[in-house]
């Protein structure tokens, strides 16, 4: 048998780190809807990055964004956000890719 | 090089178990004590207490526990150590398939034992079974000092950088467990000497603080697959590498014990009898007697149960008349024995002859030198043309 798959580990067992062979789900691909932030709203409390299950909350400063790479779209940000700042918006009305 | 005779005291096979752990220096040695291991870990406790082994000795609350810790110990480059037996060895079923999948390479001395289902505080190789298909290394052993000698050898096979693969060291419970003999213990400073070679090898990635790492994390479809294909690999390529350890443990202890497999008697042989574990030396003498009265019949002792010893026993059994396979445990869902369904997939290439298993020993139940005796006379009128039973409870009938 030829083996033509190219290796993505160098080791013989499943080491990973983030520099080398850390093998990412492209997870922002499952999503149906995405949070959407209406920024009057929020007092950068920090309860969505919190919350976040892939951690995927990028901090701005004064509000945080999800990265739509990982965001699954799980909406848990909008459900636990205390100033319901947070929509979960389907995906279809928007035209750019995550 | 050759190593110099070491001190010989009498010792039970689980005592032999723990002073190959000392000898080979682990970081880690930790064990949930259960019949009829126990011992080890009684032994090992007492070199710890006596300042003879500087090892971490975790206190655990159950064998799952304990295949974590030493699991984890391996990831962090450390030599690991541990023991157990049926319920105990089952207990840990996720964590021993998590350290072979992690490839790491933890040393487990099993005093075998009949697993649950049926409450058996008895001798039997069941779970061996059991964990069959879970990616170790298995070894069967057959006596007090090829358990010390096996332990050792287990160590340079595990770490080795080629292989990095967990392995199981086997030896019938109660029977080895408990049985006092006179074994050699090596000098500590030639056992280093033996595990030297590990040093000059490349080293295997470890976890070490402020250097972030996972393991076992991101088996994701083509990675996963590739790294099941490494796995196989590596139990391949433990095969020959079984032998070379062998052969070089003979040439710098004096002691060998075969490799994969251990022939006795098989040159001339027209008949062969299968068997591992203690039962081996009981055919040993069986196959003497039976010599004596003219019956050309050889023994294979079968050392290595995974990976399974493909070449090595086709080139042993290609051209026998008819081949008997001993089986101390049973393979649910098939006819006959464990080893004889393995050894049957390789009729094709040893030739169509005939094979016939026995089932005996179960629950401490004695494979008594007349339970050989009539093995050996059915396989050699099998192997005359005579019609012949397929598969046979020996105590049943």
């Amino acid at each position: 048998m030829v083996i033509k798959h190219k290796f993505i580990f160098e080791t013989e067992n499943a080491w990973s780190d983030a520099n080398k062979s850390m093998l990412c789900l492209d997870t922002g691909g499952w999503r149906t809807e995405r949070p959407v932030l209406d920024q009057a709203k929020c007092n950068y409390c920090g309860l969505c990055c919190l919350y976040c299950p892939p951690q995927c909350m990028l901090d701005k400063g004064d509000h945080f964004e999800s990265n739509l790479a990982y965001c699954k779209g799980c909406g848990i940000c909008a459900h636990e956000c205390p100033r319901g700042a947070l929509t979960m918006v389907p995906e279809g009305e928007f035209s750019n890719e995550g | 090089m050759k190593a110099k005779k070491g001190q010989v005291r009498v010792m039970t096979g689980n005592a032999a178990a723990a002073y190959a752990a000392m000898l080979c220096r682990p970081d880690v040695a930790t064990s949930y004590p259960i019949t009829p291991m126990s011992e080890v870990a009684e032994q090992l406790s007492t070199f710890h207490a006596d300042g003879v082994m500087d090892a971490e000795m975790v206190e655990v609350e159950g064998e799952n526990s304990a295949m974590n810790v030493v699991t984890a110990a391996s990831m962090a480059g450390g030599r690991a150590f541990t023991a157990t037996s049926s319920w105990g060895l089952v207990y840990m079923y996720d964590a021993l398939l998590q350290a072979a999948g992690f490839r790491a390479p933890v040393v487990m001395a099993i005093a075998n034992r009949e697993t649950p289902g049926i409450l058996a505080v008895s001798a039997g190789q069941q779970d061996i079974i059991a964990t069959r298909d879970s990616g170790w290394i298995q070894i069967i052993v057959e006596n007090d000092q090829e358990i010390l000698d096996q332990i050792i050898m287990a160590f340079r096979l595990a770490e080795d950088y080629d292989i990095q693969l967990p392995v199981m060291v086997n030896y019938d419970g109660y029977y080895l467990s408990y049985l006092a003999e006179a074994v050699e213990i090596p000098r500590i400073e030639d056992v280093d000497q033996f595990l030297a070679p590990l040093k000059l090898q490349p080293q295997r990635p470890k976890l070490q603080p402020g250097e972030p790492l996972g393991c076992g994390t991101h088996g994701i479809d083509i990675g996963f697959m590739e790294l099941r294909y490494k796995h196989c690999q590596a139990l391949q390529r433990a095969l020959k590498k079984v032998d070379q350890i062998d052969a070089e443990f003979k040439e710098y202890f004096g002691r060998g014990y075969g490799g994969q497999i251990d022939e006795y008697r098989t040159g001339d042989a027209e008949i062969i009898i299968l068997t591992s574990g203690g039962a081996a030396g009981t055919t040993r003498a069986v196959v003497d007697a039976k010599r004596a009265e003219g019956v050309k019949v050889g023994l294979v002792k079968l050392r290595m149960f995974r990976p399974f010893p493909r070449e090595r026993l086709v080139k042993a059994l290609k051209g026998k008349k008819a081949i008997g396979v001993i089986d101390r445990s049973v393979a649910y869902g098939w006819v006959g024995g464990p080893m004889y369904t393995d050894l049957k997939t390789l009729l094709p290439e040893i030739g169509l002859v005939p094979m016939l298993s026995y089932i005996d020993g179960l629950a401490s139940m004695d494979i008594t030198v007349p339970h050989i005796e009539r093995v050996v006379d059915e396989v050699n009128a099998a192997a005359q043309g005579k019609p012949y039973q397929e598969v046979t409870w020996i105590p049943l009938e």
